[in-house]
């Protein structure tokens, strides 16, 4: 027996989205993350806010996100949840710019379940590295109404007229009168001020924290043990379960063998069956974890909405992919790229493909379910997206949205993990145990269990064709992705719309006259999930790989080529010289390093995220293994808000490139993942980790994102500067697969 | 079983198989040490075992009973430990955080054993994972604080 449909989930996450054609367009682009920037201004309403009165946007809740204290400091319900990328710490900035308040007076909270935080066209997500660029605008808002209402406030205290008062940060002063009140002072009136129809934001020219590295306001409580991740939760009287899931996706508990035997262990509560998996529940969730372990279970063909093939395995579905004929959906078009292709005397042409991959974020899944008395319940677990999981919840429980209140700590890193993914996220059984146990449930789930379960980047393939002119410049280029991406997994869309399954290949900008990105759609068995930089995760190194053998076969230098490709683009121009002048110039090499090493450098470039990128890595080889000493990075997001975060992020979306690069690949063996740890999937460790060298370049185009960006220029760099050093082409990752032991020195 | 864990003497009622992790968390209350990988490869659980950086999650509770536990929540009560705290929030070293209590265990650990660590110091020591990519910032912040 199971304790509720698995169906649900899909139809929950399903019914959350618009019925109409158009939004739904909308969301999946803002869900991708990866569409333009200006489908998803339309998309936001609150981005108008710039725009003129008339269709001025509705004043911000002001209240439901912003309480000021009597202390003087704030409490800011931020939409965003805070997972490292420093959100919390860039909300406090923006609001505390127009509320004239110190970032560090703010306390920050993920804001719960609600309408009055659907701040992108109704929904409302962590992703996509949306968060600051597409809250800008709304969360300046805010501070000016909020600081509005403190003003209106003081007016009223000090009897002059509201235009007599200025602030100074966290204080109303009365210059004429040498009268000041603090923000503390004024809170509890400041909150029964009406929210100010309009109101006129900052020129930036007079920007106290914007722009400036302002210290992370989180630092501290993560520095001494403090900050509480999902997994440091309790509620009373809850019980902890662990969990062991079906070895392959598809099968169902059937006999266990030491059931009584088990639920006799100390501290046992009781065995209960899920779908496709066992949880104990305990009064400790040690003792959960070694009585599920001990736990003799016969596993059988069960029914599920995403069976896994028993035969399935990565390196068969690679090869499926390889093969793959059929349709092609085109995905963006210029010129004629066949045509010109069929006509070339010059054709180069080249598969390339990467692998699945796992999140490997630091903290386990876990998620803790209590029903109260009045029916509700209420959920506290590490999520992206507040209202989906509330949706789900509410399907699963058989409630009303409303009735589920859905907390949200700080994550211990995501990088894509925390959606729902059907019965790859851990909320369903937490509500399932909960209910069947008649009380509060904390599920986490042991490392093993997450590699066993994650939702994965998908595994890529994709070929690619270019014609070369007598001159050896590319004049026709055709790439066509095989396979699925998450978009098209999760929210529908099709073939040639589904940019997660394209980008990267699409939306590049050298000037190639003739063409053509397509997809080759086949439904990927596995469950797939969005990835730090989702499509360009691997779509880059496709064509940035690819564009050096362009260079090779044309008879260029790689530099030089993207230099003359980019010639009519000002912007990419500008970014490509920053990065080569931030390295020292460019060299490609082989060249011989100061400790002796023979060494050689590549180039990249991205424009993922609304953002722009050009990255340079210097390689050697170290007993057979890539080593990477150096990695500059030029990024462009138009204009910033803490380049001190930007920095960080760059060293961190670097360390996730290189480490996919090097090392990462989940490979499925009979339909079940061969690594269940970090000794099987290797991660980055110190000792990998290059110097970074990051350059912002402030263009004042709109702004673009910060937490991925730094991410896809960076395999490709590497792999160019490995063939740069050895004359071998790499066109697979990760590069460890690759014997380079002959190429050590 | 009786434990000595940030000073005091603590009476716990766990099976001697219990590793020092699932007791510092589930018996103590004290959840600034994390659960990683659960096969001591991450770090996330580092405690300090006698003043010697220890992955607690392998470490059964038996093994180091009479022996002197400091976890991340007396970190501050520690001349070494405050400096490597002071150093970690001025390079704002933490992203998610997560692995951070862990990281800068290992820190104090260090820099109460080898003062003025080099690079190679810092390398061999250190080798917490953090999956947001901290490790450069780490380092600075391993720097600062020997040289403070």
């Amino acid at each position: 027996m199971t304790l509720f449909d698995r169906k649900a989930p899909f139809r929950a996450v399903a019914a959350e989205l618009p019925a109409d054609g158009a939004p739904l367009n909308v969301s999946r682009r803002v869900f991708l993350g990866g569409a333009g920037a200006l489908t998803l201004a339309v998309a936001l309403p609150l981005r108008r806010a710039r725009g003129q009165a008339a269709d001025a946007p509705p004043p911000p809740a002001v209240p439901a996100f912003l309480e000021l204290r009597e202390d003087g400091t704030a409490l800011l319900r931020s939409p965003f949840v805070e997972g490292g990328q420093g959100i919390f710490t860039a909300m406090a900035q923006i609001v505390g710019e127009e509320l004239d308040l110190a970032p560090d007076r703010f306390e920050v909270v993920n804001a719960p379940a609600g309408e009055d935080y659907l701040v992108m066209n109704g929904m409302r997500l962590t992703g996509g590295s949306m968060s600051v660029r597409f809250g800008y605008d709304a969360m300046r808002r805010l501070g000016a109404s909020a600081r509005a209402m403190v003003l209106a406030a003081a007016a009223q205290e000090l009897g002059v007229d509201a235009s007599e008062l200025t602030t100074e940060p966290g204080r109303v002063v009365h210059a004429a009168s040498g009268r000041s009140l603090g923000y503390g002072e004024l809170a509890q009136a400041a909150a029964a001020q009406p929210v100010p129809a309009q109101v006129t934001l900052k020129d930036p020219a007079s920007f106290r924290w914007i722009r400036q590295p302002v210290d992370r306001i989180d630092v501290r409580d993560k520095s001494t043990g403090r900050a509480q991740y999902a997994i440091d939760l309790a509620v009373e009287d809850m019980l902890l379960a662990a969990v062991v899931h079906a070895p392959r996706r598809g099968l169902a508990p059937g006999e266990i063998a030491n059931r009584a035997e088990i639920e006799g262990m100390r501290g046992v509560h009781s065995v209960q069956l899920l779908p496709g998996a066992v949880a104990v529940l305990a009064d400790r969730w040690w003792r959960a974890r070694k009585a599920v372990e001990a736990l003799e279970i016969a596993w059988v063909e069960g029914t599920s909405e995403t069976p896994m093939p028993a035969d399935f395995s990565s390196a068969g579905w690679k090869a499926q992919m390889l093969a793959l004929d059929g349709e092609i959906a085109d995905a963006e078009v210029e010129g004629d790229a066949p045509g010109t292709l069929a006509a070339a005397e010059t054709v180069i042409e080249a598969t390339y493909d990467a692998p699945f991959l796992a999140h490997g974020q630091l903290e386990p899944p876990s998620a803790i379910a209590r029903f109260n008395e009045d029916g509700t319940l209420e959920v506290w677990t590490s999520n992206q997206a507040p209202e989906m999981f509330q949706g789900v919840a509410a399907g699963l429980a058989g409630l009303e949205p409303g009735q589920v209140s859905i907390h949200s700590p700080i994550l211990g890193g995501f990088f894509g993990r925390h959606f729902v993914y059907g019965d790859a996220n851990v909320m369903p059984e937490a509500i399932a145990l909960a209910r069947a146990a008649g009380r509060p449930v904390k599920v986490l789930w042991t490392r093993e269990e997450e590699f066993l379960r994650d939702a994965l980047r998908p595994l890529g393939v994709a070929t690619l064709r270019a014609a070369l002119d007598a001159q050896g410049l590319p004049v026709a280029l055709e790439a066509v992705a095989r396979g699925e991406g998450p978009t098209g997994r999760w929210f529908g869309a099709p073939p040639g719309k589904d940019d997660s399954a394209v980008e990267g290949l699409a939306g590049k900008v050298y000037a190639i006259p003739n063409r053509r990105v397509g997809q080759r759609y086949a439904k990927n068995p596995a469950m797939l999930g969005y990835w730090r930089s989702v499509g360009h995760s691997m779509h880059d190194f496709f064509y940035e790989g690819f564009l050096d053998e362009l260079a090779e076969a044309g008879g260029r230098d790689p530099f030089e080529l993207r230099r003359t490709l980019l010639a009519e683009q000002p912007r990419h121009l500008a970014l490509l010289e920053a990065v080569g002048e931030l390295s020292g110039g460019w060299k490609r090499g082989p060249f011989e390093a100061e400790d002796g090493s023979r060494r050689a450098r590549g180039v990249a470039m991205a424009s993922p995220f609304g953002s722009e990128v050009a990255t340079i890595a210097e390689v050697s080889i170290e007993s057979g293994e890539v080593r990477v000493h150096d990695v500059w990075v030029a990024i462009d997001p138009g204009e910033i808000v803490n380049p001190a975060i930007i920095e960080a992020q760059v060293q961190s979306a670097v360390a996730l490139g290189l480490s996919q690069a090097l090392f990462e690949e989940v490979v499925y063996e009979d339909g079940a993942p061969q690594a269940r740890n970090y000794d099987l999937y290797r991660i980055l460790s110190r000792y990998e980790m290059p110097r970074v060298h990051t350059r912002i370049v402030r263009s004042g185009a709109p702004m673009g994102g910060i937490g991925e960006p730094g991410l896809p220029g960076v395999p490709p760099a590497v792999v160019n500067a490995v063939a740069a050093l050895t004359g071998q082409r790499i066109r697979s990752l990760p590069l460890s697969n690759h014997d380079l032991s002959a190429q050590s020195g | 079983m009786e434990l000595t864990v940030n000073g005091e003497i603590r009476q716990v009622d766990v099976d001697p198989d219990t590793p020092l992790l699932w007791v510092i968390r589930e018996e103590l209350g004290l959840t600034g040490t994390k659960y990683g990988c659960g096969i001591a490869m991450c770090g996330a659980c580092t405690v300090m075992v006698d003043g010697i950086a220890t992955r607690s999650c392998q470490t059964p509770a038996d093994a180091v009973a009479g022996a002197q536990i400091t976890t991340i929540e007396a970190v501050e009560q520690d001349e070494v430990g405050r400096r490597v705290v002071e150093a970690w929030v001025a390079n704002n070293a933490p992203q998610c955080g997560y692995c951070q209590s862990g990281q800068v265990m290992a820190a104090v650990a260090l820099l109460k054993e080898n003062p003025q660590p080099t690079d190679q110091d810092i390398a061999d020591a250190m080798t917490n994972l953090c999956r947001c990519g901290t490790y450069n910032a780490v380092a600075a912040a391993v720097r600062d604080a020997s040289n403070a």
